[in-house]
C-alpha cells in the first residue's frame, strides 16, 4: 500500500508527530468531533453446514436514534460477510476497502476468497491505526477449507470461535448463546438461536433496537435475510392525523434575469482536453 | 502533578420523558415508565408521577433517587399545610413550594426535571415547568427529560398561538378538547420513543378535571 512508502519515518516504527499538535488543539478548546456510533448487537455462530451472522438495525448518535433501519451486515465476498459494531463510518470504510482488496485478489489468483485472507487484511489495517479506527467486527464465511467465524477488535486482535457476539448488546446476546448453543445445529435451529440472541440485545440493551437482520452462508450459497424479524412496530398512529399549517408567507417575488448582468461570449473557450 | 478531577459523581441519570398540557377545564400529565442507567434498563414499570394534592400532580425525570427524596419532602410539607390551614394546597401554591424546595438546595441540587400540572382555583388547567434549581413559569404545555427536545417543537407547532402578542404565554390553555389532547400526548410519546433510546416501554397518563383524576396506560416500543 502506497501509504507506507510516504510516511515511513527514517528511524522505523510509528510516527507520533501529530500527537503534540492534537494535544495543543485540545488544550485550546477544540472538541473532538462527534461521530455516529452504532451501539449495536452483532452475533455469529457456526452450524453444521456453515455460518450464520445476525445484527440489529439501530444506529445511535448519543441518546438519539439516527437510523432506525441501517444495515450492519456488510458484503466482503460472495462467500464472506462481516458484521460491524462501533463507529459506523469506520465499519463501512474498512469493510468496503477490504472487500475491494479481496476482489482484486480474486482476479489475481483466480480462486474463491478465503476467510483468513479477509481476517489478515482487516487486522493489519486496524492494528496500524492503533485502535483509532473504532471498528469491532464479526467476520464469517465458508471457503474451501470449511466454515470460519472470527471476531476482530478495534486494536487489531482476533479470536476464532464457534459462536461470538460484539457491540454494546454483546452481553445480552452472549447470555443466550451460552445457554442454548451446541455443536451441529441445523439451519433452522441456528437461525432461530441467532434471532433470539439479537432480540435479547434489542430489548435489553438501549444501544440496540428495531429489526433483526440475518445472513446464512453455506458452501456455494448465501442467503441475506434483510429484516428477518420486525418485532418493533410503531405502537400508536393517530387516526385523525396531524396537519402543519403553512406559516410561510410570500412577501415579494422578484425575478432578475441574469443575462443582463453576465457577459456571455458565444463560442468561448472550450474546456481543455 | 496536574490537578486531578473527582471521578465519582453523586448523580446518575435514569432517563425518561414527562409532558403536561393544560386545557380549559382539564390537565393532562404524562410520563413514560422506563427507568434506565447507562445502556441498561433497570425496570420497565416505574411511575414518575405523584399526586401531591387533590388538584396537583407532579411528573419528574432525571435522577430518580433525588426525585423520590423531593417527593417525600413535598408530601410532608403538604401534610403540615393541611394541619395548619385545614385545607388542601392549591396548584399555584404547590408550584411555589416546589420552586422554593428546589432552590433550597441550590448548591447541591436535586437532579430532577419537573413539570407540575393541575387545576387552579378557577378550575382552569395549569402547567408549571421547572429547571433543576427551581426557576419556574406557568405555561400552557411543557415537556421535560430526555425526549423533551424531540417533543417540544411538535407541541410548539400544534399548540402555540401564532403570535405571542395575540395570546400571552400564561393564558395559553389549549382550545383542544380532552380527547384531542390525550391523542396528542400519545402521538408525542410514540414518536419520541422511535428516536430516543431512554424513552419507551409504557406511558402513564393522568387526566385531572372537575370530576376527579383518571389514569390511563399505553404500550410503547420496548427496544
Amino acid at each position: 500500500m502506497s501509504r507506507f512508502e510516504e510516511s515511513a519515518p527514517a528511524r522505523g516504527g510509528f510516527s507520533f508527530d501529530l500527537c503534540k499538535r492534537n494535544e495543543m488543539l485540545m488544550q485550546k478548546g477544540l472538541k473532538p468531533s462527534s461521530y455516529l456510533k452504532t451501539g449495536t448487537t452483532i452475533v455469529g455462530l457456526v452450524f453444521q453446514d456453515g455460518v450464520i451472522l445476525g445484527a440489529d438495525t439501530r444506529a445511535t448518535e448519543g441518546p438519539i436514534v439516527a437510523d432506525k433501519n441501517c444495515e450492519k451486515i456488510h458484503y466482503m465476498a460472495p462467500n464472506i460477510y462481516c458484521c460491524g459494531a462501533g463507529t459506523a463510518a469506520d465499519t463501512e470504510a474498512v469493510t468496503d476497502m477490504v472487500s475491494s482488496q479481496l476482489k482484486l485478489h480474486r482476479f489475481h489468483t483466480g480462486r474463491e476468497s478465503r476467510v483468513v485472507t479477509a481476517l489478515t487484511l482487516l487486522k493489519s489495517h486496524l492494528f496500524s491505526y492503533q485502535g483509532h479506527v473504532s471498528a469491532a467486527l464479526v467476520l464469517g464465511g465458508v471457503d474451501v477449507t470449511g466454515p470460519h467465524l472470527h471476531t476482530i477488535y478495534p486494536h487489531g486482535s482476533t479470536d476464532t470461535l464457534p459462536f461470538a457476539t460484539m457491540g454494546s448488546g454483546s452481553l445480552a446476546a452472549m447470555a443466550i448463546f451460552e445457554s442454548k448453543y451446541r455443536e451441529g445445529l441445523t439451519r433452522d435451529e441456528g437461525v432461530k438461536l441467532v434471532a433470539e440472541a439479537i432480540c435479547s440485545g434489542i430489548f435489553n440493551d438501549l444501544g440496540s433496537g428495531s429489526n433483526v437482520d440475518v445472513c446464512v452462508i453455506t458452501k456455494g450459497n448465501r442467503e441475506y435475510l434483510r429484516n428477518y424479524m420486525l418485532p418493533n412496530p410503531r405502537t400508536y398512529v393517530s387516526e385523525k392525523g396531524y396537519s402543519f399549517s403553512k406559516k410561510t408567507e410570500v412577501l415579494l417575488t422578484k425575478i432578475t434575469p441574469l443575462r443582463e448582468l453576465v457577459e456571455v461570449i458565444e463560442g468561448g473557450d472550450a474546456m481543455e482536453e | 502533578m496536574p490537578k486531578q478531577q473527582a471521578n465519582w459523581s453523586p448523580y446518575d441519570n435514569n432517563g425518561g420523558t414527562c409532558v403536561a398540557i393544560a386545557g380549559a377545564d382539564y390537565c393532562v400529565i404524562a410520563a413514560d415508565t422506563r427507568m434506565s442507567t447507562g445502556y441498561s434498563i433497570l425496570t420497565r414499570d416505574y411511575s414518575k408521577i405523584i399526586q401531591l394534592a387533590d388538584k396537583s400532580v407532579m411528573a419528574s425525570s432525571g435522577f430518580q433517587a433525588d426525585v423520590r427524596a423531593l417527593q417525600k419532602v413535598l408530601a410532608a410539607r403538604h401534610l403540615l399545610y393541611q394541619h395548619q390551614h385545614n385545607k388542601q394546597m392549591s396548584c399555584p401554591a404547590m408550584a411555589q413550594l416546589l420552586s422554593n424546595t428546589l432552590y433550597f438546595k441550590r448548591f447541591f441540587p436535586y437532579y430532577s426535571f419537573n413539570v407540575l400540572g393541575g387545576l387552579d382555583s378557577e378550575g382552569k388547567g395549569c402547567v408549571f415547568t421547572y429547571d433543576a434549581v427551581g426557576s419556574y413559569e406557568r405555561v400552557g404545555y411543557s415537556a421535560q427529560g430526555s425526549g423533551a427536545t424531540l417533543i417540544t417543537p411538535f407541541l410548539d407547532n400544534q399548540l402555540k398561538s401564532p403570535s405571542p402578542l395575540l395570546l400571552p404565554a400564561k393564558d395559553a390553555v389549549t382550545p383542544l378538547s380532552e380527547i384531542e389532547a390525550i391523542d396528542l400526548v400519545k402521538t408525542c410519546f410514540a414518536s419520541a420513543t422511535e428516536r430516543d433510546i431512554y424513552t419507551g416501554d409504557k406511558v402513564e397518563m393522568l387526566v385531572l378535571n372537575a370530576s376527579g383524576i383518571r389514569r390511563e396506560f399505553m404500550e410503547l416500543r420496548k427496544d
